[in-house]
């Protein structure tokens, strides 16, 4: 079973790896390239913890070679702060919008792909757009404070 | 909200710090189970039945052990014999014997130097197997003529004559309930369902265990209490616990669910057949759907006897609960003391049995057992309510249990905020708000003990004053949080100076798991005590520096200072400046404490929901929600809160659309989250909380432990919501729209 | 696994139709992903169709039809104004795939070759007209997407073929269409009950309709007696009685984990009920 170059920027940063065809993109994020912070939940698409940007596109990593990210930009949680934290980071904290953190990751990567299409979004805009992320700990209701609180400071309206 | 009229004067206690593990979280630093690894490491794989009842004649991994890079298999021949009792089960479900008991069953593991590999190893192992009957239904597997799954399995409770799958037997109450329902204007009695449903964290199960020739071990792992995975792994490989060592990981969730094991010590036993080489193992989430602990279905009889002014007289339950092809797991012993624990009723009758059947080994999920007990009695004092024209919270509050009432199941309460629950619930907007068509409320309220139990807690001065605090509960929900306020509440100094980590099994003595919601309680306790500990022996080196006796020294404000005018005059000696001198004052400084802490109060709820079920389809949208459950106190109000609405939202799940779905060859439908119907974030609203504070008198910061209660009331209060909306009461969770919009059509017709 | 990348139709086709194994092509990802990740399906040769020229466009042509690149994602068509003007039930069946992820990656050619007769997207697609391009090692056809459902999990399409292009018609005056399904929570779960409706007016007279139903037989179900049950009317009571009456008749489903039959027979009509009012307002011109 003879592996796949896969020549990739990830977080900005250029990466090869060898891929075995079978290797979806979240194993190989998480197994070659240590970036554990993206998370499998279901391996079906039903969970969004794996969920990352190609190419400006939410996916879910779990749902995606990594041969088919050859020559694609990727982003993961680990490149979404700064040197300083990113609102929706910042106010996840503030806003006790994680209890176990699990589905954290997914759930922020997938909310700044949303703020970024929509920065004024209505509580069920959020809802529908996060419906991908499950969340089993909070019940969403300071997961959607937290990311409207963001959008709103985002917007310069906080 | 916490009510403003608790005079608390806490510095600390009660506001809403950032947790010191968020950074982690939202950065994706922090490591779970599945994120840890090891030079060497191999991964593994295991083979599970595919039938839900089977003999197994035959083994053969030579295929699989044939491709390179294949390190190891394991089956039950290579664990030990002789186990009796729990650890024969936990060593039983591990791997299957003679028997594969339900569909999911582990029968054999495999290492081998990638994922993929072992998959594909796991995939060539043969298993040959002689299918046996089965059945998975709970009134089922009691009828005549129902196969017995396991021989002998009653133990000494259970009476003569009984179906050979009913393992546990239990009776007890109070008063003439005969008498008590000739008193009654009406008597009632229905039976109610609900099916089993999974806990549904979103961290698989993951390991990585290493054992070498010598016999001992290591293992990180998610876990709520990594003490009962050492003995329980111990118990099933045959070795001492004490050759253990076990290191907690974050954990993704939990809910009761990762209080036992279930594939953990494979990663030791394969560890130790592949040379001492680190395994990993992690669960499919069908493998966590088919195979790791669910909840126990149930079937429920309920009678009750009111006058038509809402005074219950009497009250009888007859629960049958499956938890599983293993005795022990279905919670009776929990549902029982939680059917009436919301009542003062003078006559009552409890009965129970537990029944097995080929179904997997269930395991604690968010107050066992007392959410179905809530679905049967409290919907049908809804029931009741409706046909007397009766407010249900008006009946709650005439019958309900107060400081002083003697409990459904024995003890006196003592201290309890039931009343003020309700209180609050009819004083909320939610309860007056106006219903349109086809809206309907529901009200129910809910109960748990709550758990003291087995707690070590170690902590040390720093010498830049700051306390660095060793607890043993794994940290679900926000409790390194609320410890860290307590501690520094106590020790007087800012909660940026305290630091909680959860350390591993050689670090500190015996802890039970983070369950029955007593980490904040009860670890809590423990480090309240641990501080005043080190206090102590701050004030003995104030005292011995300032040539005072230490009786003479009082702490406060960080601080030791003379504990009066005759003390003599000396300025505060700072935490800072005791941990700055102490190697030259005595040594270290440290607090302890070790207790199997007592004094539990038990948590209250009361829920109201709205909902709108379309007539058409049977759909139910759940329109607003409010939990008032009492906290004791509320440490860190927002994680507090993030358990009422985590627990509703469960419960709410648990009514509507959760379950466990069987077919007829006994196998599971439904094992992926496509199937497994957890509410989304488009299904609910906001979860509106109203956090009630009656101090618990048995911890110094009066802490309930807030973590089970509230998925109890959701699932009668949404049901019985559902028949105010339609005038169909569904008595069989969930209350799915195929159910409910036949019900609806039949009560048409 | 053999992961193979052709840079056209032609190329995949003989991969395809050299293929001895369990061959797969690969467009979203959504369902073979699941499959492989499950052990269900273990392809020997997995055809990723995603480097093919033009095969993530959305083009109009001269008669004002639509042609659709098989791996253009829900989210791109959500997306896409015009199309959406002219087809919004073919795209809102699209678009109720699965979560925002899932947008991200599943196309219409994915959800149809899966062959699941609970597919969002077939409905809308069969009511519409619509057709794709099959290309063979012999050439191309092209077929009417009903026609491509062979049963839960199988196609009529013949090794070595591949759909390589969809087509809708040109939506013409006064049309409209819609898809509704019904699923248990509001998200993320397979249709228990789809209906699609496209329709045509003539003033307030339906002068053309096709009805679809998703869910409730081993293939989506091209309904004449639903159709006919409103062509001629102005869609009034007794027109939306005798369409719920007859999507009723044709449902011919079977109960399992996510519904009863009697609940598919009887939410069929309720859904065809619906979808035909919404998609008659949008002919109307009245909604969006």
């Amino acid at each position: 079973m003879s592996k796949i170059h896969v020549s990739t920027i990830v977080n900005g940063d250029p990466v090869e790896f060898l891929a075995n065809p079978r290797e979806t993109l979240l194993d190989a994020l998480r197994n070659q390239l240590d970036l554990t912070g993206t998370k499998e939940g279901c391996g079906t698409g039903d969970c969004g913890a794996c969920s990352v940007v190609v190419d400006g596109t939410l996916v879910c990593s779990c749902l995606m070679l990594a041969a088919e990210a050859n020559g694609k930009k990727v982003e993961t949680i680990e490149g979404m702060a700064g040197e300083e934290l990113h609102p929706l980071q910042r106010k996840f904290i503030e806003h006790a919008a994680l209890q176990c953190g699990y589905c954290t990751p997914g759930i922020l990567v997938a909310a700044k792909a949303l703020l970024e299409r929509n920065p004024d979004p209505t509580d069920t805009e959020v809802r529908y757009w996060l419906a991908g992320n499950l969340c089993r700990c909070t019940g969403y209701d300071k997961i959607i404070r937290a990311v409207q609180d963001a959008a709103a400071e985002m917007r310069g309206a906080a | 909200m916490a009510r403003d009229d608790v005079k608390t004067g806490y510095k600390l206690i009660g506001t809403r710090p950032n947790r010191p593990d968020g950074l982690d979280k939202v950065t994706g630093r922090a490591r779970y189970g599945a994120d840890f690894s090891l030079p060497g490491m191999l991964h593994a794989a295991v083979v599970r039945s595919p039938h839900a009842h089977a003999r197994i004649v035959k083994i053969d991994a030579s295929k699989a052990l044939a491709l390179d890079g294949v390190k190891a298999v394991v089956t039950r021949a290579d664990l030990p014999t002789g186990l009796t009792g729990e650890d024969l089960n936990l060593q039983d479900n591990t791997l299957a014997g003679e028997r594969a008991l339900y569909d999911g069953h582990a029968v054999a593991a495999v290492a081998a130097t990638s994922a993929l590999l072992a998959q594909d190893a796991a995939r060539l192992i043969e298993v040959t197997y002689e299918v046996l009957p089965h059945v998975t239904d709970v009134d089922a597997a009691m009828a005549p003529g129902a196969p017995v799954i396991r021989e002998g399995v009653a133990d000494f409770s259970v009476p003569e004559g009984m179906h050979g799958n009913v393992a546990r037997y239990m009776e007890f109450g109070h008063g003439d309930v005969e008498a008590g329902f000739a008193a009654a204007d009406i008597v009632r009695e229905h039976t109610y369902k609900t099916e089993a449903t999974h806990q549904g964290y979103i961290e698989p199960h993951a390991c990585v265990g290493q054992m070498g020739e010598d016999g001992r071990g290591e293992m990180w792992v998610c876990t709520q209490g990594h003490w009962y995975i050492r003995r329980m792994s111990a118990a099933v490989l045959g070795i001492d616990a004490a050759n253990l060592r076990v290191t907690p990981s974050e954990i993704g969730g939990g809910f009761g669910g990762k209080t036992t094991i279930f594939m953990e010590p494979l990663s030791l036993a394969l560890s130790r057949k592949a040379g001492g080489r680190p395994v990993k193992l992690v669960m499919s989430r069908s493998e966590v759907l088919r195979a790791t602990g669910p909840t126990a279905s149930a079937s429920m009889d309920v009678k009750l006897g009111m006058k038509s002014d809402g005074t219950i007289t009497a009250g009888q339950v007859y629960f049958r609960m499956q938890g599983g092809a293993f005795p022990g797991m279905s919670p009776i012993g929990e549902a029982l003391p939680c059917a009436f624990a919301c009542y003062d009723i003078p006559a009552l009758k409890h009965e129970a049995v537990e029944v097995i059947a080929n179904r997997p080994k269930a395991a604690a999920y968010r107050a066992p057992g007392s959410p179905m007990a809530a679905f049967a009695v409290e919907s049908l004092v809804d029931e009741m309510c409706r046909e007397l024209k009766l407010d249900p919270i008006a009946v709650r509050l005439k019958n309900g249990a107060t400081n002083g009432s003697k409990s459904s199941y024995g003890p006196v309460y003592n201290v309890i905020g039931l009343k003020e629950t309700l209180e609050a619930a009819k004083d909320h907007l939610n309860y007056t708000v106006p219903l349109g068509p086809n809206q309907g409320r529901g009200v129910a309220s809910g109960f748990w003990f709550n758990h003291g139990g087995e707690t070590s807690v170690t902590l040390a001065v720093g010498e830049d004053g700051t306390a660095t605090v060793m607890i043993g509960t794994p940290d679900i929900g926000g409790s390194r949080a609320s410890i860290g306020l307590m501690v520094a509440e106590t020790l007087g100094i800012p909660y940026e100076n305290v630091r909680v980590n959860v350390v591993e099994t050689g670090a500190l003595g015996v802890n039970e798991p983070t369950h029955g919601s007593r980490a904040t309680f009860a670890s809590g306790k423990a480090a309240v005590e641990a501080a005043r500990h080190a206090m102590t022996e701050m004030c003995r080196r104030a005292a011995a520096d300032w040539g005072i006796d230490p009786e003479a020294v009082e702490w406060k404000d960080g601080a030791a200072h003379p504990a009066g005018p005759n003390a003599g005059k000396f300025p505060p000696m700072t935490i800072g400046e005791i941990g700055s001198k102490m190697g030259s004052t005595g040594g270290p400084i440290s607090g302890h404490h070790e207790v199997t802490a007592e004094g539990v109060g038990a948590s209250f709820g009361t829920h109201v929901v709205d909902v709108e079920v379309d007539p058409e389809t049977g759909r139910t949208t759940i329109l607003r929600y409010l939990v008032v459950q009492d906290a004791g106190t509320a440490i860190h109000p927002a994680y507090v809160e993030g358990q009422y609405q985590g627990g509703a939202a469960q419960g709410i799940g648990w009514a509507l659309n959760e379950e466990y779905v069987y077919g007829a060859d006994g196998r599971l439908q439904n094992p992926i989250f496509l199937d497994y119907r957890v509410p989304v974030a488009s299904d609910l609203p906001m979860i509106d909380t109203v956090i009630i504070e009656v101090p618990n008198p048995g911890h110094p910061y009066g802490v309930r432990g807030v973590g089970e209660t509230g998925i109890t009331p959701p699932l009668p209060a949404v049901a019985s919501a559902i028949a105010g909306a339609t005038g169909a009461r569904i008595r069989s969770l969930p209350c799915s729209p195929p159910k409910v919009l036949a019900a609806i059509m039949a009560a048409r017709a | 696994m053999r992961y193979h990348t052709p840079t056209s139709f032609a190329d995949a086709a003989v991969i395809a139709a050299a293929a001895t194994g369990t061959l797969r092509f690969l467009a979203g990802g959504t369902d073979v992903l699941v499959q492989m990740r499950a052990g269900v399906v273990q392809p020997d040769d997995l055809i990723d169709l995603k480097h093919i020229p033009g095969v993530d466009e959305i083009e109009q042509t001269p008669d004002g039809g639509w042609k659709i690149g098989i791996a253009v994602p829900g989210i791109v068509l959500g997306a896409h104004d015009a199309l959406v003007r002219d087809w919004p039930g073919v795209v809102e069946g699209m678009n109720l795939v699965g979560s925002t992820q899932v947008q991200g990656r599943a196309t219409l050619a994915g959800n149809l070759c899966n062959g699941s007769p609970a597919a969002d997207s077939v409905p809308g697609l069969i009511a519409a007209g619509a057709t794709v391009t099959v290309t063979g090692p012999n050439g191309s056809r092209e077929v009417p997407v009903e026609q491509v459902p062979a049963g839960p999990g199988r196609t009529n399409l013949a090794k070595g073929e591949v759909v390589s292009r969809i087509t809708l018609p040109p939506r013409g005056k006064n049309g409209g269409d819609c898809y509704l399904r019904f699923i248990p929570r509001t998200e993320m779960d397979i249709a228990v009950v789809g209906c699609a409706v496209s329709l045509r007016l003539d003033g307030d007279r339906i002068v053309e309709a096709r009805v679809a139903l998703g869910a409730v037989a081993p293939t989506v179900i091209l309904s004449d007696a639903a159709a006919k049950a409103i062509i001629g009317t102005t869609l009034d009571d007794a027109a939306l009685a005798a369409l719920t009456k007859a999507a009723q008749a044709e449902a011919k489903p079977i109960s399992d984990k996510r519904g009863t039959k009697e609940f598919r027979i009887e939410v069929a009509g309720v859904l065809a009920r619906r979808a035909a009012k919404i998609a008659y307002d949008r002919a109307k011109g009245l909604t969006k």
